[in-house]
């Protein structure tokens, strides 16, 4: 749920609301923005760990430079969550370390 | 809107030409090169990572989120017609499509997992700019993101960032993004400018070009004076700079000098801005000529006055060809569509230089305050070439001091500097490292960054699965027959 | 770099012209044999085979129409574990070799029956000392559960591994530098002027006197080779490799084409193509080795690739290496091999020895990789 880290959402025109879950969890969004931006609004993160020290890490550049936003979007890990839309019923989870060498079942 | 099926050519060089002219960028510079180059009859193809066109400066403006329109302001919406004669012009866009390659014929794009080699006459890259990388202790942490980061989220989610928020840094963009979100009637805590005072006289040495220029330093002076209304701290002489964690590793506070005394504030929220610098991932994979640029600090395209590169048939605009604004790019694409025109003889080149003049004067006009911003706005030292302990490469987490150590050492430069660290060997291919790297062996061996250079990059420069590429091998070499024999190993054999 | 060098005396006892996997090897050699050394190294920019292989530390199929090359690789491969301890030692850097054995993996019957006719043909030319074993689909599945329902088999040899060659390179310029050895990146070298008790040698920068000189320049050979009455004729073959994301660790042994890194990167390889000094890349190949890979692993389908590059191989006509002394001007020595990794312990030790002392091993059996085979 959202929490004190969360983007605030502003006043916006009208759009269509999808849901993905994120880590588990529902979180909804608005159609045609990024997962990153979602994960974002819902305040959760971090949304990685790097693979050489397990540092902790977030969205940073959201227009795919940076690659700090890999997340496993529907099972597919290493993905950039700044330039993935969202859809409906998207499974969205952090990235821990370095891919799995294959696609876990969640 | 999708090219012919014969874009799927199977060998590199003889891809026939789908298009006259691909366009790799859908931002003012690659949209009003193509709605030029349509006009004159050339078949024109436009290649964009983003679903909808605009580019970073005028992200999502075809299908605004914020309601109130004050927010983002008049320079914002002044590109929602722009868009509007690009979706109405005769031209393949290819939206949502990564070009991860190019050569001198075709380029291969990746869409929806499948790549595809796509081959033109001639080629136009109007890639941007890319947000010039600000290394700092503490610059990795969740909750530190850049200033363009949060502009793009008010455009296409209308996201404002968490509380409390602090602006750190340098540039133009610094002052508009912290008015813009002002506007929203969020708090911010605190604009913090970086940029050392010496620069302030010494920009002062640019006020002929400045004042030729009024229009955009009338605009800089009215966000100041607006962020004073607002009654936001504006703090400058700001130094030594470093975002701190909590015990979860977010961020929660930063600190700096000022005034020859630590300060620190609560900060749940940073945004750091050092200006834009050209994206030349793809100018410089495709091999084409590039320098180096003292007073915007960064490399760019070595281009002619129409934007031609040191390789034939490609054309740079905009500001992956050096950085002059949203309304110099789109100028600058449509002389680049000139020159294509003129190239491929659809025009004469009487016809070319009669239209281009008024083009040009526009251009220089606009450009005048450049020199003015370029010295104002030089990122501070410390943001250049980092302190040892500051991660330098994000992805591989090499500190400056690791790339100082192996400059002492003897490297040759920063290939070499690569190979020995994995800086620039991550997922970001360099983008957030690279101009960095080349600053810091620069300072260790006292030469010019210009004689350091810069990594070489090559293809694939957006990365895409083993899978993706496999499908493109013709069936006769999937086996690995494209060796008389079966093929061995680098060292398996011999 | 070169601040310590002056010009109108003697700088190094022994220069090394080129400071890529060879010639650092040999330096490092002849430093350990306490004589002082100079390598005269290129730019960021130059064609670099060190930078551009594939690790491997390997000796299974390698010398099949030369048994001096093929013992010479098992020697090489025996020193390596002390080698790299060594250097590990001195300078703090984790090589990341592992010796375990390595797979040559087949992917139709027919190639995995060529193979297997080789290396017993090997076998029976080295007198039965060879070993090694040919893996059906099941056998190798047993030993790498990801191997490909469509992969016929491989050849597994015991005596086969890998190391991070990109470390290697790095430990050994410290190594270097750690005793005192001159290293200058002032090449290409536009002259070697042998002169009275050694030899001149001429760069853009200031010119390095030595009294021996080791030509170890790769490709750069061909032309430096005549200066010194010796004949270099190398060929640049490229060869491409593809490096993926990193994966968690699933894969134990080197293959011939594709090895996962110390750091979880994947590696693939390999083509050999002869197309001049061209080190770039083409969709083509590129496409072709990912392709074999996905085929060999197919987890690998979805793992990213990352960067790609096209480095020149540096091939004699047999594809041998060349150890030899100039007669007319002896003190000026050629060594060229595309091997550099393998070979790297034997070139630091028995290699060393002999440009150092004259002492010449047994195992290197120099009169074997002697150029004049070429003109014969």
């Amino acid at each position: 749920m959202p929490s004190d880290s969360a983007f605030k959402r502003l006043p916006a025109t009208p759009s269509e609301t999808v849901q993905l879950w994120v880590e588990g969890q529902a979180v909804n969004a608005r159609r045609g923005e990024s997962v990153a931006a979602a994960v974002l609004a819902a305040g959760l993160g971090p949304t990685r760990t790097t693979p050489v020290s397990g540092a902790p890490r977030a969205p940073y550049c959201m227009m795919g430079i940076c690659f700090e936003c890999l997340m496993e979007i529907d099972g597919r890990p290493n993905t950039q969550g700044c330039m993935t839309p969202v859809a409906e019923g998207m499974q969205v989870r952090f990235q821990h370390g370095a891919r799995a060498s294959q696609e876990e079942t969640a | 809107m999708n090219p012919s099926a014969s874009a799927l050519s199977a060998v590199d060089d003889t891809a026939v030409a789908d298009y006259d002219l691909a366009v790799v960028g859908s931002g003012p510079a690659g949209m009003a090169a193509a709605i030029d180059a349509a006009e004159r009859g050339l078949s024109v193809a436009v290649i964009d990572d983003q679903p909808l066109p605009g580019g970073q400066i005028y992200r999502q403006v075809g299908d605004p989120v914020l309601q109130d329109r004050n927010v983002l302001g008049p320079d914002y919406y002044y590109g929602e017609s722009l868009v509007q004669r690009f979706c109405a012009a005769t031209v393949d866009r290819i939206d949502r499509a990564s070009v991860w390659e190019a050569g001198p014929r075709h380029l291969c794009l990746s869409r929806d997992g499948r790549s595809r080699r796509l081959g033109f006459k001639a080629l136009l890259l109007a890639t941007g700019a890319q947000e010039r990388p600000v290394p700092f202790p503490g610059w990795t942490l969740p909750g530190v993101m850049t200033c363009g980061a949060a502009q793009i989220m008010l455009k296409t989610s209308g996201l404002a960032p968490s509380a409390p928020l602090v602006l750190a840094g340098s540039g133009p963009l610094l002052l508009l993004l912290a008015c813009q979100l002002l506007r929203t009637g969020i708090q911010v805590e605190a604009v913090l400018e970086t940029t050392p005072t010496a620069h302030y006289r010494d920009a002062l040495r640019e006020l002929g070009g400045a004042l030729r220029g009024w229009r955009a330093l009338a605009k800089g002076m009215g966000l100041l004076a607006e962020l004073k209304r607002g009654g936001v701290k504006h703090l400058g002489g700001v130094s030594e700079l470093r975002a701190l964690a909590d015990s979860e590793g977010k961020l929660d506070r930063i600190s700096y000098r000022r005034r020859g005394r630590e300060q620190r504030i609560a900060c749940r929220t940073l945004l750091v801005h050092q200006g834009v610098v050209p994206n030349v991932q793809l100018s410089r994979a495709v091999g084409a000529e590039h320098h180096w640029d003292a007073l915007q600090e960064c490399w760019r395209p070595t281009l002619d006055s129409w934007g031609a590169s040191s390789i034939d048939n490609l054309f740079i605009a905009g500001d992956g060809s050096g950085i002059g604004g949203a309304l110099v790019a789109e100028k600058q694409g449509r002389l680049a569509a000139l020159a294509i025109a003129a190239r491929l003889q659809r025009i004469s080149d009487q016809e070319r230089d009669a239209e281009a003049a008024p083009i040009q004067r526009e251009i220089h006009r606009e450009l005048a305050i450049r020199p003015f911003l370029d010295r104002l706005y030089r990122p501070a030292q410390e943001f250049l070439r980092p302190a040892d302990d500051t991660l330098v490469c994000r992805c591989e987490e090499v500190t400056a001091g690791e790339i100082r150590r192996i400059a002492r050492g003897g490297c040759a430069g920063p290939n070499q500097a690569k190979a020995f660290s994995r800086a620039g060997m991550g997922p970001c291919q360099g983008r957030l490292c690279g101009l960095t790297v080349s600053q810091l062996i620069a300072e260790a061996r006292e030469v010019p960054v210009a004689d350091v250079g810069y990594y070489r990059v090559r293809s694939p420069i957006k990365p895409i699965t083993l899978g993706e590429l496999a499908a493109m091998a013709t069936p006769a070499k999937e086996l690995g027959a494209h060796d008389a024999k079966p093929a061995p190993a680098a060292d398996a054999k011999h | 770099m070169s601040a310590g060098l002056m010009p109108g005396r003697c700088d190094a006892d022994v220069a090394v012209i080129g400071g890529g996997l060879v010639g650092l090897a040999v330096a490092l050699g002849l430093q350990e044999q306490g004589l002082k050394v100079a390598v005269v190294d290129e730019g960021d920019i130059a064609l670099r085979a060190s930078r551009g292989n594939f690790g491997l530390v390997w000796v299974q199929g390698k010398g099949d129409t030369c048994p001096e090359y093929a013992r010479l690789s098992r020697l090489s491969a025996r020193l390596w574990k002390d080698y790299a301890a060594e250097l590990t030692d001195a300078t703090g850097v984790d090589l990341q070799l592992s010796q375990i054995g390595g797979l040559y993996v087949c992917l139709s019957d027919d190639e995995l029956a060529q193979r297997a006719d080789m290396l017993s043909a090997m076998r029976d030319t080295l007198g039965g000392d060879y070993p090694f074993e040919v893996l059906d689909h099941t056998a190798l599945k047993a030993k790498v559960p990801e191997i490909g329902p469509t992969v016929a088999g491989a050849t597994w040899g015991p005596e086969d591994g890998h190391v991070n060659p990109l470390l290697l390179m790095r430990a050994m310029v410290q190594r270097f530098n750690q005793r005192g050895g001159l290293l200058s990146t002032e090449g290409p070298v536009l002259k070697i002027e042998p002169n009275e008790g050694g030899f001149r040698i001429h760069t853009r920068g200031q010119p390095v006197a030595a009294g021996k000189v080791v030509l170890a320049a790769g490709l750069g050979n061909r032309d430096l080779a005549p200066q010194v009455g010796l004949s270099a004729p190398v060929i640049p073959n490229r060869g491409q490799v593809l490096i993926a994301e990193r994966v968690r660790h699933f894969l134990d042994y080197p293959t011939g084409h594709v090895r996962q890194t110390g750091e979880g990167t994947i590696q693939c390889g390999d083509s050999k193509e002869d197309v001049g000094f061209d080190p770039g890349t083409t969709t083509d190949v590129m496409a072709a080795i990912a392709a074999r890979a996905v085929r060999m692993f197919p987890l690998l389908e979805q793992v990213k690739l990352v960067r790609a590059w096209g480095a020149l191989r540096v091939m004699t006509p047999d594809g041998y290496p060349i150890y030899q002394q100039s007669e007319q001007h002896p003190g000026a020595y050629l060594v060229t091999c595309h091997s550099g990794v393998t070979l790297a312990a034997a070139h630091a030790g028995p290699l060393a020895d002999w440009i150092a002392n004259d002492r010449v091993h047994n195992e290197l059996a120099l009169e074997a990789f002697h150029a004049q085979r070429f003109s014969l």
